[in-house]
This record gives C-alpha cells, structure tokens and sequence, in this order.
C-alpha cells in the first residue's frame, strides 16, 4: 500500500482551486480565439474580445476570472492501493477551505433555507471513485451558479430514442438564451439512473474540447448537436451570432429497459476545471 | 445604435434617450445588490424603514464581487444572471431606480415596469469579471455587511461598459424564439 498524507492533499488542492480560477483551460483559451476567428456578428466578436482580454488580465493581475468562482465540485478517482493517513473527505475540505481563503476567491456556498453563508466555500461536493493502481486523481471544477441554474434533467421514454434527447436539449439551450454566459458547453449524461444521469453530463464537462467521445457513433451525434446549438444563432452572450456553444460533451451508460435518462449540465465559458494526480 | 457617457445618478432625460443596442459608458456611485440584499431591501420597505441608499436616479449592479487583494480596491466583479431579482425591480423601480445592471432575460413585469417608470436595463459582459474591475475606483459597503459577497456596496466606477438591452419602450436586445 502507498501512503499518501492527508496534509499532502489538502495542500494539492489549495493550489488547484486558486490555480483553475485564475487560468482558463488552454483548450477553452483556444476555442475562444478560434470562435473570435470565425465569428460574423460585430457584437459577438466584440464580446469574445472582451473574453480573450479578461483571461489575460486574470493571469496577470491574480484576480479570478469571474466573480463567481463557483460551487467546489471534484471527482476523485482513488487508487485501491493507496491509503491515506487521515481523511480524504476532510482533506479536501480544508484545502477548499484555504484555497478559497488564500486565493481570494468568493465563498458561495449557503444554506438552502436561511440563505446562511458558510463563508468559506464548503461544503465541496466530492464524487468519489474507487480505480485500480496507487495513485489519486483530483479533478476539480468551479461550477458557476449561473449556467448550473440553466442545466435540467428528464425521464426520457425510450421510443423517443436520439431524436427524443435532441429536442429536450436544443429547448434548454433555447430557453436558456443568454442567461448562462453563452458561448456554453453542454455536458450531457445519457443512461444510467435518476441520480447518474446528472453526474455523467457533469464529468462530460472535464473532458478537453478538443476530445470528442471514443466511440464514433457518440462523436458524431456529438457534432451533431454542436452544430445545431450554433445554427440557433444566440451568439456569445446572447447578442446574437454563430457562437453560442463551444462544444458539446456526452458520456453514456446502461440503463433499465424501460427508461431513458437525460440530464444536460450547462457550462459558461469559463470553463475552470483542473486535475492533479498524487 | 449610438454611444453615449452618462453620470448617476441617471435622469429621465437621461433614459428617454437610450435604444435597445446602445452602448453606454457610465461614471459614478452604483450600488450593488443581489439576491439576499434584495430580499432585505424589500422587508426593509415593507417595514416602513428608509433603502440604505438615495433611490432617485440610483443605478443597482447585480453582482457578487469576490474579495479584494491587498493593493486592489475590488476583486472580479462581473454581472450575476438578473432573472432572480425580477419579482423586486418593479417595486425598485416604482421608487425611483432608474436602471439595473446584470446578465440575462427579464420578465414581463419587468418590461413593463421599465416603460412605465422610465428606467432600462443594462447588460454587462458576463465572465469578464476581471476587466470589469478596472472600472471600478472605489468600493464601499454601505448595508448588511454579514451577507459577504451579497452586502450592499456603493462602487465608484468610470466609464464601466455597458448595452442597453431593455429600454424604456418595450426593445429587446437579446435573441429570442417566441
């Protein structure tokens, strides 16, 4: 067994969630100057601008790139050969807590009734998978209110098959219109369960933009999707133009026979996520 | 669509020149207020107690800045998504506010309230919180400092970059399917 201290990942992720606010993906960074490169609309290009602009300032000025600087969510992939002296759960908590705190980032997090903030970011959401090997894989995502508000699940019939989930999805990027800072990325999480579906269109959202699915039957309805969300014509913040979403992202699983689980997690364009692995 | 440099507090005259598409840059005191500071605006009213800030002509920022770092006056502090401040702006509006600052679509009633009492409704760059700070010279909480990020701040900004996406005759800038 390979011991990995609860201090060692509490540190890891203090630098990993001031590190994904302050630097944007370079694949998200290159989507947007290829966007800003096809762009038609005068006030679409105009915006994308001001994005390229803002995560430059925000590398330079150590200053986040939104305000929101989300709900702390990870995915963590723990080896079964590691064992970690202390608690993993804990660990990552208090690296939220510090990071949060360090990197003046914006406590978000409150009580669902009395609105109480818990002024220091946690409680994280921690999804938690036990891998082969003996190292731990970290992923983080600050997941902004805003286009998490936008993101809906449904119970599918199965007879409504693709072109079923293509409707539901092209209504909610529609109704959404400019309130999720378009351009988006839809994560979408096909199968599995009530409570899977969601988290698969959340772990779609890690995966490079660059990367579609391996299986090129999913790739395709991938494209698919992508092209029809742009052809909406919503445009970046909503002004109008060809950019409206910068990439769609579907993970699937088996589901019962008699349902088709649907759930579509809409991400803005400040696409903050990072990885580190132990 | 023209552009034009405006000075709060903000006059009817002011607003009755303003088009849905046109850029303004506006200086001046605004106030920042978002979903907790609203609610506590409104029981504040309801109670018969004074707003926290002069209302006439006043320009309310939906956001949410994140804490300044030593040396800055703000941390990023872009625009939240307006919708869930809907059901109050009317009755903000009625009072005196001459224009809101967010992201996003509005409601009908809000729509309405915009020509009825001569107000717009400005769009800011959602996730360009970082630039938008530039604009602001000085931050000050001015009401309910424990709700954090949600206290009411008076921002001294200058020429902070702004569309108009709803005015006061019933326009729409944003791209809709009805």
């Amino acid at each position: 067994m390979r011991v990995i201290r609860a201090s060692e990942i509490s540190e890891a992720v203090a630098k990993l969630v001031v590190e994904a606010n302050l630097f944007l993906p370079e694949d998200v960074k290159e989507a947007l100057h290829t966007a800003l490169e096809r762009e038609e609309s005068e006030a679409g290009k105009e915006i994308l601008s001001q994005l390229i602009a803002n995560y430059k300032l925000a590398e330079e000025s150590g200053l986040p790139l939104c305000q929101d600087t989300g709900l702390a969510i990870f995915f963590v992939e723990l080896g079964e050969e590691v064992k970690v002296e202390g608690s993993l759960k804990e660990a990552i908590q208090a690296g939220v807590r510090q990071g949060y705190e360090k990197g003046y980032l914006r406590k978000s997090v409150c009580d669902p009734f009395s609105r109480q903030n818990t002024k220091d970011n946690t409680p994280a959401i921690i999804h938690l998978d036990l891998v082969p090997g003996d190292k731990l894989k970290i992923s983080f995502m600050a997941k902004g209110g805003g286009s998490e508000n936008m993101s809906r699940c449904t119970m599918l019939a199965p007879a409504q098959g693709f072109a079923g989930i293509k409707n539901f999805v092209l209504k909610r990027v529609k109704e959404a219109g400019p309130n999720p800072c378009p351009p988006i990325i839809v994560g979408i999480g096909i199968g599995g369960s009530f409570d899977l579906a969601p988290i698969l269109a959340k772990k779609a959202l890690l995966r490079p933009l660059d990367k579609f699915h391996p299986d090129p039957e999913i790739a395709a309805k991938e494209k698919e999707l992508l092209a029809e969300i742009n052809n909406l014509g919503i445009g970046p913040m909503g002004l109008g133009g060809k950019t409206t979403c910068l990439g769609v992202k579907i993970e699937v699983h088996p589901c019962h026979i008699a349902s088709l689980p649907l759930a579509v997690n809409i991400q803005c364009h400040s696409a903050r996520h990072k990885e580190v692995i132990l | 669509m023209s552009e034009y440099r405006l000075q709060t507090p903000l006059t009817e005259e002011d607003i009755l020149q303003l088009k849905v598409g046109d850029k303004v840059l506006l200086s001046g005191i605004i106030y920042t207020a978002r979903d907790a500071a609203h609610k506590r605006l409104l029981e504040a009213l309801a109670k018969g107690e004074e707003l926290p800030f002069p209302v006439e002509g006043a320009v309310i920022y939906y956001v949410g800045p994140s804490p300044a770092p030593p040396g800055k006056v703000i941390g990023s502090a872009g625009p939240t998504t307006s919708y869930r401040m809907d059901s109050y702006a009317p009755t903000l509006h009625k009072l005196g506010v001459k224009a809101t600052i967010g992201k996003g679509k509005r409601s009908p009633e809000v729509k309405e309230a915009l020509q009825k009492y001569k107000a717009v409704y400005f769009g800011a760059t959602g996730g360009a919180g970082a630039l938008l700070s530039k604009c602001i010279k000085r931050a000050k909480i001015i009401a309910y400092e424990d709700l954090g990020p949600e206290a009411i701040r008076a921002l001294q900004v200058e020429d902070f970059p702004l569309l108009v996406v709803n005015d006061a005759y019933g326009g729409e800038l944003y791209v809709t399917f009805d």
